[in-house]
Order: C-alpha cells, then sequence, then structure tokens
C-alpha cells in the first residue's frame, strides 16, 4: 500500500512506530495528485512544485492529527492562505486570521495544506460546476460530478489525493458529495463547530465537517474540530465526548426509524434497492426498524431556498469592491456604478440568482407571506424529527435521491439541480447531526451514499450505527481506477 | 390658522464600554485613522459577532432609568443597506423586539412638571465616517461597531422649547447613569426630529419630516422653529406636506430635502443569525437596578427637602452630576440652617464664572470649603456683596483663598466707627449741599454721601455702618 492510500488513523500509528513521517506523507500525496489531478481537479490554485504544508508540532497526543496533512475547502478561511470560495469576486483574498477549526487542526498537529479544495461558487450548488476554477470530476467516473458543494473535498479524499478533507454543509454540501464520491461525510449538530472563520452562505444552516476514508477517521478528526468557540456565539458550550468511545461494532436493539416520506417516486430504483438492502444488513446485525412519518418534508426544499438565499442576500452585500477582493476596472463613475460592476462581474450566475432570490424574500411586503412563514414551517419540520426521535434512536434515509449525475447534465436546469438535495436539507433545517457513508454501488460502478440521522448532539449514535454497518460491509475499501 | 406642532425625537447615545459592540477594539475616540480596527469590525469574510455584555448591561440601566420595561425575550436585527461606511453592507441593530419598551422622562414646562413618553430603546452598531477630499471619498473604520443607543419619543412634544427640555433633560439622566459622555462634538449623542402640524383639536397627526444633521441641541430647537414656519405657511397656502427627509443646513438657517418617502429605502430587516435570540433574566434586571445611581429629578426633589431649595434653584443645580455633587457638598458643609445665601452663591456668581470658563460649577477650581470661607467674609460685614464677587473672580483665576486675596488687597471693610466718622466728617464738610439737600427731605442725598465715603476708602467701607453713622449724624445736626 501507498501512504496517499492510507487512513489518519494508519498514518497516525506508522508515524507513532516511526515507520513514515509528515514529509513522507507529503511527497506520497503529491506524487499522486501529479498522477491524478489531471483528472479530478479536486484543488484550485494548484501549484505542483509550491505542493507544502503548514507544518505544527503538538505533543498533546489525546487530540493528536501529528503529522497528518488536511485538505481544506476553499470557504475555510487560513491566515495567509487564498480563500476565495471560488469565486471571482474574492480573487486574491489572503485572510489575516485562522478558522477556528484551522487553529484546532495546528493545535492538535496537523498540516494545512496550502491548496485549497475545489467548490461551487460560495457553496451555491451541488455539483461544484459553479466554480470560477472548472468543474471537478467525480473519480469513479469523470464524466459524472463528485457532488457539491464540496465536491473538491470529497474528490480528493476519494481519489487519495487527500488523507482527509474539511467542507461545509449547508444543505447537504458535504454528505452529498461524500455519497457521490464514495466517502464518509458528516454535518455535525448545529452549534457543535465553531463557524469563525468559515465565510457564511446561511448562517443559520452553515456546519463545517470532516470528510474521511473510514469512520473511524471521521470521529478522530470531529474530536478536534468540534467544541465551544467564544468567537461564534452559535457555538454550545458543552463537553466535547471523545467520539472513537462510539466506535462499537454492534448495533442490537438500536431502533431505526424508516421515514416513508423519502422513499418517494422518482427515487432511483437501484439506490432504492441499495439503501434497502442496507437496512437490511443493520437488521440482520441486531437493529431494529420500523416505518415513521416526517409529514412535513415536501416543504423542506422551498423552506430551505427561503431561508438559505435570504441569508446568503444578505451575507454576501459585504462583496462590493471597497475593502478587498476583486473591484471592477470599469467602475470609475459613481459608487453605484462601482458596486453594480463589481458585482455584475465578479459573481457567477448561480450567486446572482440566489441573491436576487433572497434579496426579493425580504423584500418589504413580502416578508411575511415568504420569509417569516418558511421560518415556521422550519419549526414544524424540526417538531417532526423530535416526535420520531422519542420513539427511536436513528433516521435512516438515503442521502441522494440518485448516484452521481453527469457534468453538464442538470446545470442548466437549477430546479433539478436543488432537488438533488432534497434529503439532505431537513437536517440543517433542524439542526440534528447526519452522516453519509457509501452502503453500496450501482451497476455503473458508481458509489451510493447511506444518511444517518440522530437527535441533536447525539453524534455517537451516528459513530456507533455507521462504524457497525463499516466493519460488516466491503464498500468504503473499494478505490476508484484512476 | 393656528396650528399644533407634533415632535418625536430619535437620539443616538454612543454607550461608554473599552471595547465596541461585537469584537474587541478600542472605543477611544480621536485616535488615528483606522487605527481601532479588527476582522470582526471590519467585516471580513467569515467573521463573527459577539455581543459585549457590558454594552447589554448599560443599555437595561438606560432603559429601567427611563421608566421602560425590558424584554425578557429579545434579539438583533440586520439592517441592510449599501453605503461605505458600513463594511458588512448591514447595521445590526433591533427591530421588531427591541429591548426596552414604553418608558417615560418628565420635563418642566412653564414650572409644571409633563410627562414625555418614550417608545422604546434599542441597541445597534455605529458605522464608519466618510470624509471627502478631492476626488476620493476616504473611510475611518474606528467609529464602526461602536455601542449605540437608539431612543425613541414618542411624539409628545408641542415645541421645539419642549423638545430642547427634553434633550436636556434625557442628556442629565444619561450622564447620571454614567453610560456616556453624550457629547455632541464628538457624536456621542446625535439626534433627528420628526415633525408634524396639525390644527388645534385635530386627533390625526399631519404628515411628518424628518429632520437629519442636528449637530447640537440649539440646532434642534432651530431647526424645529424653521420646520414649523415652512410646514405652517405650505398648509396656510392649501398645499399639502411632502413626507421627506430634510437636512438641517446650520449656515444658512434652514432645511433643505434631502429624499421623499418614495425614494426611502427598504431595509429588509431580518433576525441576525449570527446573535441568537435571548432572554434576560429578572434576577439580572433586578441586579442593575440597584447599581442605578439617584437620578437629577430625585435629588432635585431630596435638595429641596433637606436644604429648603426652590424648584427652580433645585433643577439649576442637579443637571449635572458632578455639579450636583460638589453642590450638595456646599449644602451640607454651610453651616447656617437657611440655605438660601449658598445656593444664590451657586447658582449666581460661581454659576457665571463657569459659564465664562465653559465648564461645570464643579470644575472652577473653588472648592466647597473655598467658597463658604468666601462668604464667611461677608456674613462677618467684613467685604461687601460686591467685592467678594470679584474676589470670586480672583479665586478663579489665580486659585488663591480668599483670605489670601483679601489680605493681599486689603480688602477688610471699615466697621469701626471711630476711624469711620473722621472720614464722614470730611465727606460732609466737602459735600454742604448734598447736607442740605438730605434736610430738605431728599433721601437720596443721603445715598450719594454714602457713595462718597465708600469711594473715599477704596470700597472698603462698610456701606451699611456708613450709611446708619451718616444718618444719626445727619439727624442730629
Amino acid at each position: 500500500m501507498e501512504l496517499y492510500e492510507l487512513t489518519c488513523h494508519e498514518l497516525l500509528s506508522k508515524i507513532n512506530e516511526e515507520k513514515t513521517s509528515s514529509q513522507q506523507i507529503i511527497r506520497s500525496l503529491k506524487d499522486r495528485i501529479e498522477l491524478t489531478e489531471s483528472k479530478v481537479n479536486a484543488y484550485v490554485r494548484l501549484n505542483i512544485n509550491d505542493f507544502t504544508c503548514e507544518h505544527t508540532h503538538n505533543a498533546n497526543s489525546a487530540l493528536s492529527l501529528q503529522g497528518i496533512p488536511a485538505s481544506i475547502k476553499d470557504n475555510i478561511c487560513t491566515e495567509g492562505i487564498n480563500t476565495e470560495c471560488c469565486s471571482r469576486i474574492l480573487g486574491g483574498f489572503k485572510p489575516p486570521y485562522d478558522a477556528t477549526v484551522i487553529q484546532k487542526l495546528k493545535d492538535a498537529g496537523a498540516s494545512i495544506i496550502k491548496t485549497k479544495t475545489n467548490m461551487d461558487e460560495f457553496a451555491f450548488g451541488s455539483s461544484t460546476e459553479n466554480s470560477c476554477f472548472g468543474p471537478t470530476h467525480n473519480p469513479w467516473q469523470q464524466d459524472c460530478v463528485p457532488g457539491g458543494s464540496s465536491g473538491g473535498s470529497a474528490a480528493a479524499v476519494a481519489a487519495d489525493e487527500a488523507v482527509f478533507a474539511l467542507g461545509s454543509d449547508t444543505g447537504g454540501s458535504i454528505r452529498q458529495p461524500a455519497a457521490f464520491c464514495g466517502i464518509v461525510g458528516l454535518k455535525p449538530t448545529y452549534g457543535s463547530v465553531s463557524r469563525y472563520g468559515l465565510i457564511a452562505f446561511a448562517s443559520s444552516l452553515d456546519q463545517i465537517g470532516p470528510l474521511t476514508k473510514d469512520v473511524r477517521d471521521c470521529a478522530l478528526v470531529m474530536n478536534v474540530i468540534s467544541g465551544y468557540d467564544s468567537k461564534d456565539s452559535t457555538s454550545v458550550n458543552r463537553i466535547v465526548p471523545d467520539y472513537t468511545q462510539a466506535l462499537i461494532n454492534d448495533v442490537t436493539g438500536i431502533r431505526i426509524g424508516i421515514p416513508q416520506e423519502y422513499f418517494i417516486e422518482g427515487i432511483d430504483p437501484e439506490v432504492k434497492e441499495i439503501v434497502e438492502a442496507a437496512i437490511a444488513k443493520l437488521t440482520l446485525l441486531g437493529a431494529i426498524h420500523k416505518p415513521v412519518s416526517l409529514p412535513h418534508t415536501e416543504y423542506a426544499v422551498p423552506v430551505y431556498y427561503l431561508i438559505a438565499t435570504a441569508e446568503a442576500s444578505s451575507n454576501l452585500a459585504r462583496y462590493d469592491g471597497v475593502q478587498y477582493g476583486f473591484r471592477s476596472c470599469q467602475s470609475r463613475q459613481s459608487l453605484l456604478d462601482m458596486y453594480k460592476k463589481t458585482r455584475g462581474e465578479g459573481f457567477g450566475e448561480e450567486a446572482k440568482r440566489r441573491i436576487l432570490l433572497g434579496t426579493f424574500a425580504l423584500s418589504h411586503g413580502y416578508y411575511d407571506a415568504y420569509y417569516l412563514r418558511a421560518l415556521k414551517v422550519r419549526t414544524r419540520i424540526k417538531e417532526d424529527f423530535d416526535a420520531v426521535f422519542k420513539d427511536f434512536d436513528c433516521i435512516i434515509t438515503p442521502t441522494t435521491p440518485t448516484p452521481a449525475f453527469g457534468i453538464g447534465e442538470k446545470s442548466k436546469n437549477p430546479l433539478q439541480m436543488y432537488l438533488s438535495d432534497i434529503f439532505t436539507i431537513s437536517p440543517n433545517l433542524a439542526g440534528i447531526p447526519a452522516i453519509s457513508i457509501p452502503c453500496g454501488f450501482t451497476k455503473k460502478g458508481l458509489p451510493v451514499g447511506l444518511q444517518i440521522l440522530a437527535q441533536t448532539f447525539n453524534e455517537e449514535m451516528l459513530f456507533k450505527v455507521a462504524y457497525t454497518f463499516e466493519q460488516n460491509t466491503p464498500w468504503h475499501l473499494k478505490k476508484p481506477k484512476l | 390658522m393656528e396650528y399644533e406642532s407634533v415632535i418625536g425625537l430619535e437620539v443616538h447615545v454612543h454607550v461608554k464600554t473599552a471595547t465596541k459592540a461585537f469584537c474587541g477594539c478600542s472605543t477611544q475616540f480621536g485616535n488615528q485613522a483606522n487605527s481601532q480596527v479588527c476582522p470582526v469590525c471590519l467585516g471580513f469574510p467569515g467573521t463573527l459577532p459577539v455581543l459585549n455584555s457590558k454594552f447589554l448591561d448599560s443599555a437595561i440601566k438606560v432603559g429601567l432609568a427611563l421608566n421602560c420595561t425590558i424584554q425578557e425575550f429579545t434579539k438583533f436585527d440586520r439592517k441592510n443597506y449599501f453605503y461605505p461606511d458600513l463594511p458588512k453592507n448591514y447595521q445590526i441593530s433591533q427591530y421588531d423586539l427591541p429591548l426596552a419598551l414604553h418608558g417615560f422622562i418628565e420635563i418642566n414646562t412653564n414650572a409644571a412638571s409633563k410627562r414625555i413618553n418614550i417608545l422604546r430603546v434599542h441597541m445597534e452598531e455605529d458605522a464608519g465616517k466618510l470624509m471627502h477630499k478631492d476626488e476620493l471619498s476616504l473611510v475611518d473604520f474606528n467609529r464602526t461597531g461602536m455601542p449605540l443607543l437608539e431612543i425613541v419619543s414618542e411624539p409628545d412634544l408641542h415645541s421645539p422649547q419642549e423638545a430642547y427640555d427634553y434633550l436636556t433633560i434625557l442628556k442629565s439622566i444619561i450622564q447620571y447613569l454614567d453610560v456616556s459622555d453624550c457629547d455632541m462634538e464628538k457624536g456621542s449623542l446625535r439626534c433627528d426630529a420628526n415633525i408634524s402640524l396639525r390644527q388645534i383639536g385635530e386627533q390625526r397627526l399631519g404628515t411628518k419630516a424628518e429632520l437629519k444633521n442636528l449637530n447640537s441641541f440649539k440646532a434642534v430647537k432651530d431647526s424645529l422653529t424653521f420646520e414649523i414656519k415652512r410646514q405652517a405657511e405650505i398648509l396656510g397656502r392649501g398645499e399639502k406636506i411632502i413626507q421627506e427627509t430634510r437636512l438641517w443646513d446650520a449656515k444658512e438657517l434652514k432645511t433643505v430635502s434631502m429624499r421623499s418617502k418614495e425614494e426611502a429605502k427598504d431595509y429588509r430587516y431580518f433576525p441576525e443569525p449570527d446573535l441568537t435570540p435571548f432572554l434576560i433574566t429578572k434576577e439580572k434586571i433586578d441586579k442593575i437596578r440597584t447599581t442605578i445611581p439617584e437620578l437629577p429629578k430625585e435629588k432635585a426633589l431630596r435638595l429641596i427637602r433637606e436644604y429648603g431649595l426652590t424648584e427652580y434653584d433645585a433643577g439649576i443645580l442637579v443637571l449635572d452630576r458632578k455639579d450636583a455633587d460638589y453642590a450638595e457638598n456646599c449644602l451640607m458643609s454651610y453651616a447656617p440652617a437657611d440655605k438660601k445665601p449658598i445656593a444664590n452663591w451657586l447658582i449666581g456668581p460661581l454659576l457665571s464664572e463657569a459659564h465664562s470658563l465653559n465648564c461645570g460649577i464643579c470644575e472652577t477650581g473653588v472648592s466647597p470649603a473655598h467658597l463658604i470661607e468666601l462668604i464667611s467674609f461677608v456674613e462677618k460685614q467684613q467685604i461687601s456683596h460686591l467685592t467678594a464677587k470679584s474676589v470670586l473672580s480672583e479665586m478663579v483665576k489665580s486659585k488663591k483663598t480668599a483670605s489670601l486675596i483679601i489680605k493681599e488687597k486689603d480688602l477688610i471693610q471699615i466697621s469701626d466707627t471711630e476711624s469711620l466718622q473722621g472720614i464722614i466728617e470730611e465727606i460732609l464738610n466737602a459735600n454742604q449741599k448734598s447736607v442740605q439737600d438730605y434736610k430738605a427731605g431728599k433721601e437720596n442725598a443721603c445715598m450719594f454721601l454714602v457713595g462718597q465715603v465708600m469711594k473715599k476708602t477704596g470700597s472698603r467701607a462698610n456701606p451699611k455702618v456708613v450709611g446708619e453713622l451718616l444718618k444719626r449724624r445727619l439727624s442730629d445736626a
């Protein structure tokens, strides 16, 4: 096995046994990237001759990722390293600060790769096609999308171009690409990972989370990045458990709810079959499953697109050419002219579409009908989950209704694209944790993701069920041929 | 046609905190441009606001002092608009659930107390400062993110003078709380005014104009006076008032149209998702209530009760907290039971000294003990009231004590009859005509003779003693 193929925990034991070093791991990754990146395009602004890490050293072994390289999505601030959200409007932006998660990774001894991973501009998208640096390709089939918006992070991990990566998830942006690329992706409970330094898309929905090769790595990374942060008023002050303690190969008596609303018409028959087989497997391993209902599911997509775009329209107002990033050189006439030209030239199509939608939803006379009503339905969606979790330990659904779709297939039809997130949006609206793990492959060889949901701050339940499934199935061991 | 003016004021007050509302930057005034900024107040991507708890405490304190109900459940909202002094292009403010509601303060009009209701008090962050230089516009972000309170009155004010009095009392209360400097020059107190007219007896409000750029209390009063005249003329012609924002031009002494209602911005308020809504416990409110000092109104009542001051004197003495403390110190140290003499000194000669120095009575450099010493010279009839006033001026200028000045200038009154009688004889001899006039019944002639004695003694003679001696001497002869 090459070093680049290994997981964090495998590399950590090798480093511990002094069988390898951080430098060797980086060299191995660099070789791999040189070989495969032209087919994947997972990284942006990559200069292979300058493929380096920020090395940090820390003796705290309890929370150690000592020597492990971390690949970071382009919307998580890294001090002195370009962070552009794959948008022209943030061109050249080098934050003078680290995001809290980056600081935590550094404190744990991880090495931050200076080249960031590709994404949909400002995380607006489900395919990583909306990037000013061009699309990322799915490592399993390069004419397919890797999902999005954290498509670069997911493809890098799947293609062994990264040991692990951080992404952000607002409506499925970690889980959907994890499912499309056959890896593990976790959206933590809202408030468990600091958002400080995550360039906001929709502040009430955004969470940073890991994309990893297996469930143990996911728990290891969560041990490092989660926890209260006084710089983020929405982070929750609670003691972070050691998530690796939840990696127990046993689901005996675990009660799984299967929401009927998620097995609807339009779901790909192969995906349905594979997910049902996965549920059967868990039952075989001792879990109990029953159908449940989440009656407000059908409103999740419209509610999401009102709340997320409304918040985004305000969050993205700061990109005006005044202080940083791109300023149109055509703008000499007036202040308004500078705003218009800078934003007109700096934002991509999807960003403009969402800013317009959100601005409209918040406008005088429409607020009550759209935004306020969406907030109320959001509460109903949360109550749906609370009701189910009274009697169930977790909920299982497909992560996506279809496997990865072709590049260009949905880019002309935004509504079709939005439906790709139909199963991943509700957990963001409810604030609950959700993980996607590989659970099989279609006949064409595309991975299928299994989504597990649990009650707020019960990531341990996700890890337990996901780990048990993983230990009893071979899917996480499969590698794409590149 | 007779109109009633209806005025409501929106007052912005900078809250004194060490750091800004949502980040750790210093709030010091007057430092180099853009020296007190950080990624958070500059609105850099990925940064998040964290509420300064001192700001909240001060806001609650103000709400309580203005007799408002502090809302148990409150939240922040975003007010969205594009402007280069606003780095995020939204301002963190409070919209539909402000911190404090439904308070009031009392002002004195025509010797009667009048209650002015306060609609709301809310917290927000300040914007930066734009400076225009030739073709260039420059921004100073030092002020960006400074904690601000917006205090909105009900339209209960009916004259420019009432508006002026409201501001005076409001400023006084806030200064007592020690939460703001309320210095209009430094921009730590700013005011916008809404004004409309209606026919007397009419209940409905007329169409209003919002007045901005009011840089002093005087500007508030003057602009309102101008606007009342302007609106009355329009209505008098049978025309309609246009709802608009008007700017006060302090040079031309007039208001000019800035933008009409149609051009008004849609701020697209929505709950600030980076700051979760929060509860304010009753315990917290009660705790903050105990930190509220005696406020000007209560202090005035107490001074009236304990020291027998007139309402007018007390009202003047309590406006500034430090001055009030100084005054009370004087009243306490002044031994006689009747406090009127020292009160007169405080709001008379001392206040005019303070005015000429443009400071408070506590800042003239005259300590209560020294003031009382000065007064004691008058009371012991060692110097005249007139002399004492000039001694006070000298005390303020030279920082010397009254006794030293009186000694140096040999100002002690001549009260002993022996030395005065000699001088009186001299004067009588030299002014035989006046003596005749007096005897003929002209009382004024006596005054003239007293004046002559005073002149002769360089104002050091005790005029009362001189008068008595003169009268006795004239009736003898």
